[in-house]
């Protein structure tokens, strides 16, 4: 995929799999399989169960590039990860949240080439070429987005689950309708659910935003 | 998720030689143009795939050709994309349809393909029951839970087509170009679409290693309107307990011709053959959409739960109608 020129920076921004840099996720997963922590299994959820599962049987791997929050990444990835689990188990991005693992929830969105997708089902593969803005690209310099600033000014978060997927669809939202009205912004966020039912305050806040945004300009 | 292959095509031929060459390999084999849906299947064990071929990278898989006859959309046209595409007026159902499926999050990589050829979303047959659709020799519900089964076309599976894009497409007459290993067909809408009783496993004629390549509609007079409307058991995010995709050929408010197709209650896009006879030559008002609606219903044979799908057809039909009037 990656011409002859780019090969040698590839080759060396290639993730290192390091066993040192190993995640609490992983390490929950290590130490479930020797039962030690037998009782912290169900606490993982499905997506887990399903991680280990994979990684039992060998899958074809693939090298792709892609552009993560303005880095530039290549990766070696199974072919039967998500997009989800590359950026949570390998890349670290935890701000990613797997809820229901099947393009129901929404907890999972993160902006793929400029467009909201949920990222629990697209095979890493084909974000091969691809921009992915994931919840922690948000926020500039130590400075949150004037969007993330509403959600805390708003309330916009409860148990603060589905807010990274909220966020990422809100973001897309308003890039392309600065300013939009409650009913547009309900039609945008249909697809992400809130288990709290706080839509009153999420909506409130992406609208809150986008007047800001409107009068600053 | 279990172990697979990804196999990026470039062209949709290069497609059919992957999948043919993984399938001589013994391997199962999947397309995938969003491929939501998909790996939804493969994670619930509904699919069993070891070679995904990838569409995505497909070049140009999402084309528009405009022309005087009519217009042709490459099947790997997301439905985000198909609903804000400029299109003749009298194409408005399909934009109107592609705009009703699922959520945006799902509509930017969904393709128009991928939502006309997706798998039933019968409750029993996506809970891993051994049904005519998995490969078995009953249908569940039968004797079961049928709230939403078939009212229409039903035997003997009673299953209804999932597709919000398939009535809005058969509303306007298209055809399906697909591309297999014998090479490319163009099948009608009653070629493509197949009823349980010709083969209750499937729900179109595609064979091994074919896929719908394109969509090639007609051109519709200047005085065409058309409409989609959807009825959801909540607002949005669901599929249509009943649909109607109405296209009307108007001159003074005279129905010239009508096409009328109904989604969520029949096991294919259901034409309103009876209503769109009773509706040529007619004056298009309320009295006009209430006696259509009637009808609509009149060969519906309900399965013991799904009974309160007639009223709601018939004023899905009714309603439809009405919005035509002076649009």
């Amino acid at each position: 995929m990656g011409d002859e020129n780019n090969k040698a920076d590839n080759e060396s921004m290639v993730q290192s799999l390091d066993p040192k840099q190993r995640s609490r996720r992983d390490f929950l997963e290590g130490a479930g399989t020797t039962a030690v922590l037998g009782a912290a299994i169900p606490v993982l959820g499905v997506s887990t169960v399903h991680a280990q599962q994979g990684s039992a049987t060998a899958s074809a791997t693939s090298t792709i590039r892609l552009t993560v929050n303005g880095q530039s990444r290549t990766v070696e990835v199974g072919d039967n990860w998500t997009l989800a689990e590359l950026l949570r188990d390998q890349l670290d991005l935890t701000g990613t949240k797997i809820g229901c693992n099947r393009s129901e929830c929404g907890a999972c969105t993160v902006i793929m080439n400029g467009k909201p997708v949920y990222s629990c089902s697209q095979l890493a593969v084909w974000a091969d070429g691809a921009e992915i803005t994931t919840v922690e690209g948000l926020a500039q310099n130590g400075q949150l987005s004037p969007l993330q600033q509403s959600f805390v000014d708003n309330n916009g978060p409860q148990c603060g689950f589905c807010t990274p997927g909220q966020l990422m669809t809100a973001t897309a939202l308003l890039a392309n309708n600065p300013s939009p009205d409650s009913d547009q912004v309900k039609q945008a966020l249909v697809g992400n659910l809130c288990r709290c039912s706080n839509y009153n305050a999420i909506v409130e806040a992406v609208v809150m935003a986008g007047e800001k945004q409107g009068a600053v300009a | 998720m279990k172990a697979l292959t990804n196999i990026n095509a470039n062209s949709l031929e290069e497609a059919v030689q992957a999948a043919q060459r993984a399938r001589s390999q013994g391997k199962s084999v999947f397309y995938s143009g969003g491929g939501t849906d998909l790996l939804q299947q493969i994670k619930d064990g509904t699919a069993d795939a070891d070679v995904i071929i990838n569409l995505r990278t497909v070049e140009d898989g999402g084309f528009i050709d405009r022309g005087e006859s009519g217009t042709v959309i490459g099947g790997l046209i997301t439905l985000d994309q198909l609903s804000e595409a400029v299109l003749a007026p009298g194409f408005k159902v399909l934009s109107e349809a592609a705009a009703s499926v699922a959520t945006p999050q799902i509509r930017n990589v969904a393709t128009l393909a991928g939502n006309v050829t997706q798998r039933p979303w019968c409750w029993y047959y996506r809970n891993g029951f051994n049904c005519y659709k998995a490969g078995g020799d009953q249908c569940f519900s039968v004797v079961g839970e049928n709230q939403q089964h078939a009212i229409f076309g039903g035997g003997p599976s009673f299953i209804v087509h999932p597709s919000d894009v398939a009535p809005a497409l058969v509303a306007l007459n298209a055809s399906y170009i697909t591309t297999g290993p014998d090479g490319e067909r163009t099948l009608s809408a009653d070629e493509f679409f197949i009823r349980p009783s010709q083969d209750p496993g499937r729900e179109n004629s595609l064979i091994d290693d074919e896929l719908l390549a394109s969509i090639s509609i007609p051109s519709l007079p200047s005085t065409a309107v058309s409409t989609y409307h959807k009825i959801m058991d909540r607002e949005a995010w669901t599929h249509a307990e009943v649909s109607v995709a109405a296209v009307l050929e108007l001159s003074n408010n005279e129905i010239q011709r009508a096409s009328i197709v109904l989604g969520g209650v029949a096991t294919i896009p259901w034409r309103l053959s009876v209503v769109e006879e009773f509706l040529q030559g007619r004056q298009l008002d309320a009295n006009t959409a209430q006696q259509a609606g009637e009808l609509a219903i009149a060969d519906a044979q309900p399965l013991s739960k799904n009974a309160y799908k007639l009223p709601m057809t018939s004023a899905a039909v009714e309603r439809t109608l009405l919005s035509l009037i002076a649009g």
